[in-house]
């Protein structure tokens, strides 16, 4: 299969990136060293090329209604200029995808954008066109045609802003705007997926190299570097953000993944029932974090134990170069999901011991 | 330990030859092309002395912050010596991997699979090949 390149490709391999096959795109892991760019990240900035993430658009009177029926929490009733997270759940009640819904536009002309998971696009597009009504909303991708760039850390904004017509420091956390950056059309949106402040924007593909050079340059002398996908995992891990394939999965409930906040029962949508039918349950696992008292690192599929007895898995699994030790998220029996309980971890044969760790591992310091 | 003088196992492990009390030993560790591509090291698992190795077997385990890799014998053998400090210091295995990093000496057994290895113009030009 070929993989998909995304319109800074060229960059990433004149810039020396290890390029690997993620979702069935050839993206980078990390350009120099996945610890200097995390806490590159974690100092100043850090620039991510995101545009392997789908960017679907919905316009039409009937698109807030079909995206309700779509979501967990009602895309209707965000606010112009809002963000939400949201869960794409089949009718059993399984995660299909985690996304972000934005409401864009202007008042008389508004329209919705959800970005997805590079490796589910073309399961949520099938997802979408299977229900979508016959008439009242337009779907389009527009994944190929634009590029998103993150930039992440402390001195984020101080290396976007000069560049862009929207003043970004206004911007509440999961808002958005249409503007200008470097003269050309934008979407700036304060998300991101690695626990920092920082900015996300959404550019013409034709654009993005330029644009991309730019941030760099405004970046670089306040200790900003371009990062792979290796330092976003272990930022993300660090936060405890989920990340699909791992923590979020068709047979995995937005209650079980520990994501009660991006559901509301306010209206009806796929899975409905069966999530309001977990809800008076008690949960069969619990999402829980993981610190180590040794040096290996635990991996997806390792599995925790508390002495014959198998009490969970490990879902994701790094060294944490903030806390210099290794962290992990894991799915555990309800009745050892205490902060403090002492484990075992299987990894490859061997037994290390580990604990029950609050989540997050990583908080900002708020100034 | 002079990096021309060393073989060199397609697995990128590194294997200096001497004859020792009629016999031979390797000493073996990893190359600075194998330890530039792994980067950000976290954890190495030592073989144990007494450990018997076979020629292209894994006998130990080196980690990164993104994955783990088998370190592979170049030789086979019994390890008569290890490295103990080198995985409270996985520094040297960067800064100096041909004296410091090395790993364990091995008392060659069958040099059957010596002649597997690669001096250094025939690796280099693999690591060349693999970029």
């Amino acid at each position: 299969m070929t993989l998909a390149k995304t319109p800074l490709n060229d960059w990433h391999h004149a810039a020396g990136g290890r390029l690997v096959d993620f979702g069935g795109w050839e993206m980078p892991v990390q350009y120099s060293s996945i610890i200097d760019e995390h806490n590159a990240t974690r100092t100043a900035a850090g620039l991510f090329d995101v545009s392997h993430m789908a960017r679907f658009r919905f316009d039409g009177p009937g698109a807030g209604e079909f995206l309700d029926k779509l979501l967990t929490r009602k895309a209707s009733v965000v606010p112009m200029g809002k963000i939400r997270y949201s869960l794409v759940c089949n009718e059993e009640g399984g995660i299909l995808d985690d996304v972000l819904i934005y409401n864009l536009g202007e008042a008389d002309q508004q329209y919705f954008w959800l970005v997805v998971n590079a490796g589910n696009r073309e399961k949520i597009a099938a997802w979408i066109e299977k229900h979508l009504p016959a008439e009242g909303v337009v779907f389009t991708d527009h994944t190929l045609e634009t590029a998103m760039i993150a930039v992440q850390g402390p001195k984020a904004i101080e290396a976007v802003q000069p560049l862009c017509d929207v003043a970004i420091g206004e911007l509440k956390y999961y808002s958005g705007a249409l503007g200008t950056l470097c003269g050309e059309s934008a979407l700036i949106s304060r998300t991101g997926y690695t626990g920092e402040d920082g900015v996300e924007v959404t550019v013409p593909a034709a654009a993005a190299t330029a644009i991309w050079d730019k941030i760099l340059e405004n970046a670089k002398p306040l200790g900003g570097l371009p990062c792979g996908l290796g330092a976003r995992d272990t930022l993300r891990l660090e936060a405890a953000m989920p990340l699909y394939g791992h923590e979020l999965s068709e047979s995995i409930d937005p209650l079980t993944a520990g994501l009660a906040f991006g559901v509301s029962y306010d209206h009806d949508f796929f899975g409905k029932d069966r999530i309001e039918a977990a809800r008076d349950m008690a949960p069969s696992v619990v999402r829980v974090g993981l610190t180590c008292g040794d040096r290996r690192v635990p991996r997806e599929h390792c599995t925790i134990h508390i002495g014959d007895k198998q009490v969970g898995e490990v879902t994701s699994g790094t060294f944490s170069p903030t806390f210099n030790k290794p962290i992990a998220m894991g799915y555990v029996d309800p009745s050892v999901a205490t902060v403090g309980t002492a484990v075992e971890i299987d990894i490859r044969g061997k037994r290390i011991t580990a604990e029950i760790a609050p989540l997050p591992f990583y908080t900002r310091p708020r100034t | 330990m002079d990096p021309s003088q060393l073989l060199y196992a397609k697995t990128h492990e590194w294997a200096f030859v001497e004859e020792q009390d009629g016999g031979k030993v390797a000493t073996v560790g990893i190359s600075a092309f194998a330890i530039e591509a792994l980067t950000d090291l976290v954890y190495l698992e030592l073989p144990k002395v007494g450990a018997q190795t076979t020629a292209g077997q894994p006998f130990g385990e080196i980690e990164s912050v993104k994955a783990v890799s088998d370190v592979y014998a170049p030789v086979t053998g019994e390890v008569i010596a290890v490295n103990e400090e080198l995985p409270n210091k996985l520094e040297s295995l960067n800064d100096d991997p041909y004296v410091g990093g090395w790993i364990a000496r091995i008392k060659i057994t069958d040099d059957s699979g010596l002649a597997n290895l690669l001096d250094q113009p025939a690796y280099e030009k693999q690591c060349q090949e693999e970029g």
